[in-house]
């Protein structure tokens, strides 16, 4: 059912074909977060749990790091088990190559 | 018997047969399909217009079977499994084929036999005729690989039943008599008091039972390896009914078990490392199930009555998002070929409103204010959080930002942006798209409803859903900010990874997961233990050969025309072996009577 043709162009030019475009994008992420961290100054968490001190949910720039650091760990730690993890495509179709009968 | 033959999961079993029956001639395709499309919707105004209460009840063997009972814990199920059926049956319109709709339906039907049943019997039932339709849809990709995807995974649907009819008849031993309604309810006591006595190793099995089709670690791989190699169609059903129904008898028979929290706190978690690494975008997204199951299962585990409104919320709201997102890798598989996150890119400009509706999904399973899953899965949160489980909340928060980071971002991202793939097709068909709108407005609804009754006093339809009431407030400043916060940093970390090069590539390959156990381990010791039995027949049989001509030799030698029993002897020599013989019977008897 595919459709496509491989031309590279589809004649139209997107916004987002430039590259100066795709890292706008980033910096007003980056902006964002600015905004979202800064919106911890304007009002006060109450904390619920009393572990680290009460930082975990009610000091300033949990979330955001969490967050920012639990993203960034998932994505190196699951890139290192590609190595143990990962085999071709066909893996489970040449199951009979190597084995008896 | 109107009652009975129309209540919701007879009424979709029978129907969807009797559709299926009909002659072509008699009952041109449109009719046919927009019947299908009738049937979850007359379907469920009858079900609307009934009280709680049994339904459907008839003897059998002596024992009552009730096919229909509803409670506040079933009825908000009967409602999404028919939503879900009436979406499936819009979407798969693009198909002429008219098997994908009918056994959806049914399957649909079955689904509804599980929750709505009344006791253990019929509920096993309905277990059954749900795991052979739901393996039909895997099986109508009709290829190699899901012919292979689909028969492991009925096998594991089977062994699942196995355990659940194991413990049932435990059971009935245990309790004297046909185990009910009571047994179903009660089985967390059974499971917590009864020791190593029947009743325990019975609410053993059936918590097993539960927990391989809500895929619980290491019973999760049927879903990862068979899901994906459904059509576009069959994998919108099936992220609907089966995995939901064991969420639902989890809910049912052991709210509160305690194990349930740190069983469902590692699905949430591990499934999402496997995610990030995952090619295949259908395959992303039964990992993403499997993420979600472990919310709901947590709620469970916690079971007060917020966590299991916030369980039992999110499962309805799951089946939403999660079909929309299925519907959408679906419409790329059905107009692209494949769904390899290697090999796509830039589809946004050829496929516009998919990925807009994509982006809606994404959003939705993420928990972005506004979105389902902020009003469902923040119960469960906040359950956590009330009986103070510190350690839980930093895994469920940190499960979150992972939703977020290969569900939320990686779904539409490596479909629909990233680089250009050059490939240009045509946006997805119109049933595709209506059936998609109508998931989406469904997830913005049920994340605008606590808003509306915020702001504007009105009651919320979907709260009022809920098994128990509801007294809880989604959308606070702290619950703004603080999942905001989490998710844009969430979203920053994706970004910085994609711009300094760390993000590893989408690469075609397959990575090993619990199903290698049995796929390759598994098959190694069947291939080891078929190579020992063959060499112990070959050798077996190598010597009874070796033994029976060794006696036909003898044979011959014998009784052969040259051996010494089968020669022709002289009557003369035979008279007188005769009168010895005689003589020495005289000789005897005379011996004996002296």
């Amino acid at each position: 059912m595919a459709h496509h043709d491989h031309g590279k162009h589809g004649g139209k030019s997107y916004w987002l074909d430039k590259k100066g475009n795709v890292a706008k994008v980033f910096y007003a992420l980056i902006a964002v977060d600015v905004l979202w961290l800064a919106a911890d100054f304007l009002y006060k968490k109450k904390a619920e749990f009393d572990a680290w001190g009460g930082w975990a949910d009610g000091g300033f720039g949990f979330y955001p790091v969490y967050g920012f650091v639990g993203a960034f760990l998932l994505v190196l730690a699951a890139k290192q088990m590609r190595r143990v993890l990962m085999r071709s495509e066909d893996y489970y179709e040449r199951r009979r190559d190597g084995g008896a009968s | 018997m109107a009652d009975f033959l129309l209540s919701p999961p007879l009424l979709l079993m029978l129907g969807s047969v009797a559709l299926a029956a009909a002659p072509r001639n008699v009952l041109p395709w449109t009719v046919l399909r927009a019947l299908l499309l009738a049937l979850p919707v007359y379907s469920l105004w009858r079900f609307w217009g009934l009280d709680l209460g049994d339904y459907a009840q008839f003897e059998l063997f002596g024992q009552t079977l009730t096919l229909v009972r509803i409670d506040p814990l079933s009825r908000i199920f009967v409602v999404i499994f028919h939503l879900a059926a009436l979406i499936g049956s819009i979407y798969s319109f693009y198909v002429k084929d008219n098997f994908q709709p009918l056994v959806g339906v049914f399957y649909a039907g079955s689904a509804l036999g599980v929750v709505l049943a009344g006791d253990l019997w019929s509920l096993f039932l309905f277990w059954e005729v749900a795991a052979v339709s739901s393996a039909l849809l895997v099986w109508v990709r009709r290829s190699g690989r899901a012919a292979g995807a689909g028969l492991r995974y009925l096998g594991m649907q089977m062994v699942s039943g196995v355990l659940l009819l194991a413990g049932i008849v435990l059971l009935r031993h245990e309790v004297g008599a046909a185990p009910g309604w009571a047994e179903f309810r009660n089985l967390t006591g059974f499971l917590e008091d009864g020791g190593l006595g029947f009743s325990n190793l019975a609410a053993t099995l059936i918590f097993l039972a539960f927990g391989l089709k809500a895929a619980f670690p290491l019973l999760h791989s049927w879903l990862i390896d068979a899901y994906p190699e459904s059509t576009p169609a069959g994998a919108v059903f099936l992220s609907a009914f089966t995995t939901k129904f064991a969420i639902y008898a989890l809910a049912r028979a052991f709210p509160g078990q305690s194990e349930l929290i740190w069983i469902g706190a590692l699905m949430t978690a591990f499934p999402i490392f496997f995610a990030v690494i995952e090619n295949d975008l259908r395959r992303v997204l039964a990992y993403s199930m499997t993420n979600q199951l472990g919310f709901m299962v947590v709620g469970i585990g916690i079971g007060t009555e917020l966590a299991i409104n916030g369980a039992v919320a999110h499962a309805f709201a799951d089946i939403l998002f999660k079909g929309l997102l299925f519907m959408a890798m679906g419409a790329v598989l059905y107009r692209v070929g494949h769904v390899n996150g290697s090999d796509l890119g830039g589809l946004y400009k050829s496929m516009p409103i998919t990925t807009g509706l994509c982006i809606i999904g994404a959003a939705s399973i993420s928990a972005f204010p506004l979105f389902s899953a902020f009003a469902t899965k923040s119960l469960i949160m906040s359950a956590a959080v009330y009986k103070e489980y510190f350690w839980l909340w930093l895994v469920l928060l940190f499960a979150s930002a992972g939703v977020f980071h290969h569900a939320g971002i990686k779904i539409p991202f490596f479909a629909f942006f990233h680089h250009d793939s050059g490939i240009r097709c045509k946006e997805a068909p119109r049933s595709m798209i209506v059936a998609m709108v109508l998931a989406a407005a469904a997830s913005m609804a049920i994340g605008l409803f606590p808003l509306a009754e915020m702001w504007l006093g009105v009651a919320n339809p979907f709260y009022e859903l809920l098994p128990y009431p509801v007294d809880y407030e989604v959308y606070t400043k702290t619950h703004v900010i603080t999942q905001s916060q989490l998710l844009f940093f969430s979203a920053l970390a994706f970004a910085t990874l994609m711009r300094t090069g760390l993000y590893p590539p989408e690469l075609r390959s397959v990575n090993l997961d619990a199903d290698w156990l049995y796929r390759r381990v598994g098959l190694r010791i069947w291939d080891g233990v078929a190579t020992a039995f063959v060499t112990i027949h070959r050798a077996g049989y190598a010597a009874a050969g070796r033994l029976t001509g060794a006696a036909l030799e003898t044979a011959q030698r014998h009784l052969g025309p040259q051996g010494f029993l089968g020669r022709s002897w002289l009557t003369a020599s035979m008279a007188l072996w005769v009168a010895v013989l005689l003589a020495a019977y005289l000789v005897v008897f005379y011996w004996r009577l002296g």
